[in-house]
């Protein structure tokens, strides 16, 4: 094989793999659109917390974990899911309260759990994702594994956070601390109610911090990648802050009143997936018509998981065991 | 005959389940240090297992807690010391929304094989905030088990069946029994959690207690068959899941029943003994009260502590009086 048809070969792996990259951000950005519109609908109840702007981050951080290593998620927590490859339809069909949800439909949009899926958890609660995930990596340092916590920039103020941080620090574990900061907790912004850098504060611990653009999935899998790396080598917690911005309500009530002027349109110009979309026709080779075909494969697989979903049955009342 | 005291009870049983089961470890605020902690009952336990599976944590009750949850749905069998009951407050996120739910949300295909050592108990003059039994805060939370022993040979069957158990379990080890001794001959028998045993047969009247409270009762029971009364005295030794049949079954044979608990009435567990009676054997009752403490916070004071709590002689005097105007 010649030196070019090598070069050839690697870049076609390269878009190919962007594509998939991209494919999954999609399927997460049409997911939450999905869940949006059926909420309006009355099929999606309670409440939901939408991951519409923040897909680079699960995704990248996704694609840099292996079988062995576990994640815990947040109550804005569908992306994670999608991420780590929990059935979609599976998904949405808990979303919708029905017998065929990942959880049987007793777990709803805050706090799902799919183990098979390496998902311990999704926490309702602001700082569950970190303990737990500080926590899974006690056993997990045993297998070679490395644990990932999600969480906002306004968990950066709660116990969970300091307490954890400094004891995956004395106790040198294999944990991924992934903070989201989207620079709104809720409704304010982050910088109004958080003293001093966020970076800072796991650096105070002596854990390795970096800030990324969360916006770009190979950014974020790059600094997945050499994080985790670290982790599994022995060299203890690590930190990364990914700065994003989140496109919707904190949650379906929220119509984002406080946003500062013309914020939501410029982050829109650097939306995850047009950044994605502009890389793979621009450096990466692949042609508009390849990321459309996705974007339809993506509209069309959604149409189908809605009807079964629908269509599903609802769990019947009866006696549960209380124990295992 | 060969004794054991409480405190090496508890160090046994975990040593024991240590050296059976690789996945069971321990952590907590100083329980890996020479002393064992501050009640002295994990001493040597880091050098025979390892500082991989014995060790001591910062003073974070909240990553203690949280961690072991964490760990527990990932493979490990953790077992945390949180030193005071009083403590648990600190924890009950962890404990309460992720530790008790995760088996019923996962749809019954994870667990939470935990178990949360904590001193409770008062007469200790330790005042307000280290001698509380928070008992009725889990009481009232699904998918949770409370273990409550009332000697050392209960203690350590029930701290091992609290470590196989594949749910969360609070292990509450009352502060006035750790220098209790007792006659042991051979291995302490396997006890399943949820449980009852009559630790005293009787026939005038029952009296239900856990902890320090068994033993109080047994030594009123004493008094009382001075007196001719004959009182049965029934160690619940589980709180949650509550041996129902137990209760059941001993006031169908008594008629009369007292719960002596070591805390307020309101919201208690007691409460719910009695609920169990009126609910499902009301047509064997002559008599149910309880025996309780004030609706004030426990008091520091030797005098002030020692009236607050439900004794020996105020358990006698309570049944004395209750049967005697239900004789006449």
């Amino acid at each position: 094989m010649s030196a070019s048809a090598t070069t050839g070969a690697q870049a076609g792996a390269q878009t190919q793999d962007g594509l998939d990259l991209y494919r999954r951000m999609r399927l997460i950005r049409r997911f939450e659109d999905t869940i949006q519109s059926l909420f309006q609908k009355g099929e999606v109840h309670g409440t939901t917390h939408l991951y519409s702007g923040q897909e680079a981050v699960a995704v990248g951080v996704s694609s840099a974990l292996g079988d062995e290593d576990r994640v815990a998620g947040t109550y804005r927590g569908h992306g994670h899911a999608l991420a780590l490859g929990v059935d979609p339809q599976g998904l949405l069909d808990e979303m919708l309260g029905r017998a065929t949800g990942v959880c049987g439909g007793r777990a709803g949009s805050m706090n799902v759990i799919d183990l098979e899926h390496r998902l311990m958890g999704c926490y309702g609660i602001i700082g569950g994702s970190i303990a737990a995930a500080t926590g899974a990596s006690l056993a997990l340092r045993r297998t070679g594994g490395v644990a990932v916590a999600y969480f906002g920039d306004g968990t950066t103020n709660q116990g969970y956070f300091h307490e954890c941080l400094n004891f995956a620090k004395v106790m040198s574990l294999p944990v991924l601390y992934v903070c989201e900061n989207n620079l709104y907790g809720e409704f304010t912004p982050w910088e109004d109610v958080t003293a001093g850098r966020i970076e800072a504060r796991p650096e105070t611990f002596g854990i390795p911090a970096v800030t990324i653009d969360g916006n770009d999935v190979w950014v974020v899998r790059d600094a997945a990648r050499e994080a985790v790396g670290r982790a599994r080598a022995g060299e203890g917690p690590q930190f990364i802050q990914a700065m994003t911005y989140r496109f919707v309500g904190h949650s379906r009530s929220d119509p984002g009143a406080y946003r500062k002027p013309g914020e939501l349109e410029a982050w829109r110009e650097r939306d995850p997936l047009k950044v994605a979309r502009e890389r793979l026709v621009g450096a990466l080779g692949a042609g508009d018509a390849d990321v459309d075909a996705i974007d339809a494969e993506v509209d069309e697989q959604l149409e189908r998981m809605v009807q079964a979903g629908l269509a599903a049955p609802y769990p019947q009342p009866g006696p549960v065991p209380e124990f295992a | 005959m060969p004794t054991l005291d409480f405190r090496t009870a508890i160090r046994d049983a975990l040593d024991e389940e240590l050296a059976r089961d690789e996945r069971v470890v321990l952590f907590g605020e100083d329980v890996a240090s020479v002393q064992g902690g501050v009640f002295a009952a994990t001493p040597g336990l880091q050098e025979r297992h390892g500082s991989e599976r014995v060790f001591d944590t910062p003073i974070s009750e909240l990553a203690i807690t949280g961690a072991a949850y964490g760990a527990a749905v990932n493979g490990l069998r953790p077992v945390i010391e949180i030193m005071f009951g009083d403590f648990l407050f600190l924890a009950m996120d962890s404990l309460v929304n992720q530790s008790a739910k995760f088996f019923y949300l996962s749809g019954g295909r994870g667990s939470v094989p935990l178990v949360v050592r904590s001193a409770v108990g008062a007469g200790g003059r330790f005042g307000a905030i280290h001698s509380q039994s928070p008992i009725g805060w889990f009481h009232n939370v699904p998918g949770i088990k409370v273990a409550a022993p009332s000697s050392p040979s209960e203690a350590k069957a029930l701290l091992k069946a609290a470590i196989r158990d594949d749910n969360p379990v609070l292990f509450l080890e009352h502060k006035r029994l750790y220098g209790v001794k007792e006659e042991v001959d051979g291995d302490v028998p396997d006890v399943p959690l949820g449980r009852a045993r009559v630790a005293r047969e009787g026939a005038d009247v029952t009296l239900v207690s856990v902890m320090k409270g068994v033993g109080d009762c047994l030594q009123a029971a004493e008094a009382l068959a001075a007196d001719g009364i004959s009182a049965e005295v029934l160690d619940l030794r589980t709180l949650r899941p509550m041996d129902t049949d137990a209760i059941l079954a001993s006031l169908a044979k008594t008629h009369r029943l007292a719960v002596v608990e070591e805390g307020p009435a309101n919201g208690g567990w007691g409460g719910e003994v009695l609920a169990v009676a009126a609910e499902h054997g009301l047509h064997d009752v002559d008599d149910v009260w309880r025996l309780a403490t004030p609706e004030h916070p426990i008091p520091y004071s030797p005098p002030l502590e020692d009236a607050f709590l439900p004794g020996v002689e105020a358990i006698v005097a309570s049944v004395r009086s209750r049967l005697g105007a239900a004789s006449h």
